[in-house]
């Protein structure tokens, strides 16, 4: 290994060493619950969040994995992340307090989407297109092909969609696709971004916004 | 070290680089028009296979339509033949993207185009079905379905059809086929820096032991070594298809982002794992690579003793998930009553 590979080498294990301490941080629910007071005004009690039809929607945090929900939170507060607003809320959260909401919000019970249910059928049909072919003279691949089938998250990286509102994730693949939001791991979503039109991103996000939580899935069949 | 023989390879390889290598000119618009492009001159064929939706507009017989969608399911979703046909965690699409319709993703139309033909593999005339099922012996490691099944039926169907419009044993060379592989590295590809760069640029969905990812039990990302993997017969496991792969299709979305020199080196490294055994293994790992090398092997590391812990790779009886069931039609003799010319 010569010295540019090793450096390259010792770097990525001591970020992942970091990542590593940084999630081993256990969270405890019942402090999370109290320190999300907080967070209620705007992602509502039960963790719902809100589609605002118009204006900044509010993501449905329930049922999201912790990791998840502890990385977005620490990409706030240090930057990574742009939003005004919650960049004041996570700074207002250190590292324990923060590990516990993410335990708290990720156990509550998945509330449906909102903001899909009045989306023609043609938009639909694109979103779920997308979803679960892509659209390879556009080289864009499925979202199911990262997010799993039936876009419910896999992993801590690559967050569930199903069920979420169709206004924060139009918002936030417009942000990728304006580079305005780039947190996400060696640009995964940001190139898929990019290639998506405004309309396929309207179409994904109200087809996820009208599909089940994983628990409903489950009941349904 | 390596043997690189790929004239063919190379050939195209130097043609997708004239087209000005832009990835934004590919991946914005991987079937751009022939008269925008600037590979038109280069005369190549170009074919931009049908889409599903132009299946569900065509005049095709319903019947017929049927038969192409539970193709189309079946090559997308291959894990529906597991324990039956399929014995590890692939389905055709985790390595011929966009349903088998990419270029630079070994588009699988261009096999429609030009088989019946000799295949050096196999040392005889193949045609669309017995590749097919060299994919599933191979690739699946698995067992093939029987030839005029259901299920081979509905895969060359799919097959054909995507090959709508573009003509029979052309005369030029296909554009995006197979997976070109990246301009020789400067340096020697390296297991160190291979590791390195796998760990930086694939672990993400591969895992960090190649193990892939399941969610909930069902599959998301393809483990690019051990059991759930192809075996070592797959064309996948010669370096320069590993390599070409990568380059031309990884990480996800972000097709020739990575360096030459990285693809090379991340290809080495995860083609210098242990995945299930050649089906075409005698019992013995020097002879079958004696056998086979000069068709194959020599092309991969198959046989060859690992530098840092001295493992010779392939020296095992693991078949994987499928025990010692034999795909039936591995080594299966053809045209011996044909005269020699």
């Amino acid at each position: 290994m010569n010295n540019k590979s090793l450096l390259r080498f010792s770097l990525l294990v001591g970020a992942s060493l970091t990542t590593a301490v940084a999630l081993a941080q256990q969270g405890d629910v019942e402090r999370g619950e109290a320190a999300a007071a907080t967070c209620t005004a705007c992602h509502q009690a039960d963790g719902s969040g809100m589609h605002v039809p118009g204006g900044e929607s509010w993501p449905r945090l329930a049922g999201l994995n912790a990791d998840y929900i502890v990385k977005q939170l620490h990409d706030f507060k240090e930057g990574r992340r742009q939003s005004a607003s919650m960049m004041a809320f996570a700074n207002m959260l250190d590292d324990q307090q923060i590990a516990d909401v993410a335990a708290y919000y990720s156990q509550l019970e998945m509330t449906p989407g909102q903001g899909g249910d009045e989306a023609e059928e043609a938009l639909l049909a694109r979103g779920q297109q997308l979803a679960e072919r892509g659209d390879w003279n556009a080289y864009i691949v499925s979202c199911q092909s990262c997010h799993g089938s039936g876009g419910t998250g896999v992993g801590s990286d690559f967050p569930g969609i199903a069920s979420q509102h169709a206004g924060y994730i139009s918002a936030q693949l417009t942000a990728w696709k304006n580079e305005t939001r780039s947190n996400d791991p060696q640009n995964l979503m940001g190139a898929i971004a990019k290639r998506m039109s405004d309309d396929d991103i309207q179409a994904v996000s109200a087809w996820y916004a009208t599909q089940p939580a994983p628990a409903a899935q489950e009941s349904a069949q | 070290m390596m043997n690189l023989r790929r004239p063919l390879v190379l050939a195209l390889t130097g043609c997708s680089l004239a087209v000005g290598a832009g990835i934004s000119i590919y991946a914005t618009n991987a079937f751009a028009q022939p008269e925008e492009r600037a590979d038109a001159a280069l005369d190549m064929l170009v074919h931009e296979p049908p889409t599903m939706e132009d299946l569900e507009n065509s005049n095709l017989h319903p019947e017929l339509k049927k038969v192409i969608r539970y193709g189309h399911d079946l090559f997308t979703n291959t894990q529906q033949l597991r324990d039956e046909y399929v014995y590890n965690d692939m389905n055709c699409s985790s390595c011929h993207l966009g349903e088998g319709r990419v270029p630079f993703s070994a588009p699988v139309w261009a096999a429609a185009i030009t088989l019946p033909d000799f295949r050096g593999k196999n040392q005889h005339v193949n045609n669309l079905e017995e590749r097919i099922a060299g994919c599933f012996a191979y690739s699946m490691n698995g067992v093939p379905p029987e030839y005029g099944s259901d299920e081979m039926l509905a895969l060359s169907a799919y097959h054909q059809w995507l090959a709508t419009g573009a003509p029979m044993y052309p005369d030029k060379p296909i554009y995006g086929r197979g997976f070109p592989a990246p301009d020789e590295p400067e340096q020697s590809p390296d297991y160190a820096r291979g590791e390195a760069a796998y760990q930086a640029n694939c672990a993400i969905c591969h895992q960090a032991d190649g193990s892939g990812h399941y969610e909930n039990g069902e599959y998301v990302f393809p483990p690019p070594w051990g059991d759930g993997s192809n075996n070592w017969g797959a064309g996948i496991a010669r370096v320069e298809t590993m390599a070409g792969f990568i380059y031309q299709n990884m990480p996800l979305g972000q097709p020739r982002s990575l360096s030459d020199q990285d693809a090379w080196d991340i290809a080495y490294y995860v083609s210098s794992q242990e995945r299930p055994q050649d089906p075409r293994y005698t019992g013995d790992v020097a002879e079958t690579l004696e056998l086979f090398g000069p068709t194959f092997h020599d092309r991969s590391l198959y046989g060859q003793t690992r530098e840092h812990d001295g493992h010779v790779l392939g020296d095992h009886d693991n078949y994987g998930e499928k025990g010692d069931i034999q795909p039936w039609n591995v080594g299966m003799p053809r045209f011996e009553n044909l005269a020699d010319e």
